[in-house]
């Protein structure tokens, strides 16, 4: 799905990514610091959402804080045939929350495949590991099970002040 | 509902949710109501008061529980991003961790148990940029970093039900 987002997008996800004021009119809040109005927000905002370019809009909880320690980032090393076909299979599952194919990097990184689980404790992790493994077929493949041990840092992101659309009108025309 | 925070925070044993703090947490993680007086329409849908609402919204965000209400956007829609990862012997860890936290571009940065063992999100402007703080965190650190950009999602942020 094409996402086009226009400077006023772009000016909007700035000024919103440490979020909405908890204000019983927080979208007029952000409208006057950008010089727009109420209606203009939520329209875009609307507009944003449709076309794919949020995954979402709502509350970003903390697991940490809510009780789930046990963090666990998952890697298989899967030929790149069957990566897409194991890495649906992960995505449908209830306890993955994130799951992604990135690049191997050999010698020091052979895996490609990536999930992240959440969990109360380790042991449970641990089971939901295996169960992903066999439903996602990738039993046969090499794999490790990363849990963070420390948090250095968390927080949402910062785009920059000269942050672009990865496509832009101008781009699209050309 | 028998939802319990258990050993959050430092340790600390917190009490357990209430029904309307988890509520609040759950419910509207996606679609949150684009609406003038979104807290309003929250309250309305569960039978509460406003004041209430924002109320109870302000405490999980003092306690930690909620960072933020608003946008999670799609990976690589705007700027760019990458997963980094690094070796780096435990006797030096703290100082090349604290080093890499000190970029404002560096959103996430964790130890995981692995002998790759320092593992950060780069998010900036352009792919020029990410790749930039990257060079200089190698260069400063003299460690190597593992750039593992998203080549292809399966599953984006959804929100995280807590049960």
């Amino acid at each position: 799905m094409s996402a086009y987002l226009t400077d006023l997008d772009v000016r909007l996800l700035t000024v919103l990514q440490d979020g909405l004021p908890l204000a019983v009119r927080p979208y007029a809040r952000v409208a006057a610091q950008l010089g727009i109005g109420e209606d203009e927000v939520l329209e875009r905002l609307a507009v944003l959402q449709e076309n794919g370019t949020l995954s979402r809009f709502g509350v970003v909880v903390s697991h940490r804080e809510l009780g789930y320690r046990a963090n666990a980032m998952v890697v298989w090393d899967v030929p790149g045939e069957r990566a897409d076909d194991c890495g649906r299979r992960l995505a449908g599952l209830p306890f993955v929350t994130l799951s992604y194919r990135r690049p191997r990097r050999l010698p020091a990184w052979p895996y490609n495949l990536f999930a992240m689980i959440h969990g109360k404790d380790r042991r449970q992790v641990l089971d939901e590991v295996e169960i992903a493994t066999r439903e996602a077929g990738l039993a046969g493949c090499d794999r490790a099970v990363l849990f963070s041990l420390r948090c250095f840092k968390q927080r949402g992101a910062r785009y920059g002040s000269g942050a672009r659309p990865a496509r832009t009108l101008g781009e699209a025309a050309a | 509902m028998a939802a319990t925070a258990r050993q959050i925070g430092n340790g600390v044993e917190k009490r357990a949710l209430s029904p309307l703090e988890l509520a609040l947490l759950n419910d509207f993680q996606r679609d949150f109501p684009l609406d003038p007086q979104p807290f309003a329409r929250i309250a309305e849908a569960l039978g509460v008061g406003e004041d209430e609402v924002l109320a109870v919204y302000r405490d999980l965000m003092e306690r930690g529980l909620v960072k933020r209400v608003g946008p999670v956007v799609r990976p690589h829609r705007l700027g760019w991003s990458t997963l980094a990862a690094m070796s780096v012997p435990p006797e030096r860890l703290a100082e090349v961790a604290d080093l890499v936290t000190g970029y404002d571009e560096v959103n996430h940065n964790y130890e995981r148990e692995h002998a790759v063992n320092l593992w950060f999100v780069v998010t900036a402007a352009s792919r020029q940029d990410v790749m930039e703080v990257l060079a200089d965190i190698a260069c400063r650190s003299g460690f190597e970093v593992l750039d593992l950009p998203l080549e292809r999602p399966y599953r984006v942020d959804l929100g995280f039900p807590i049960s």
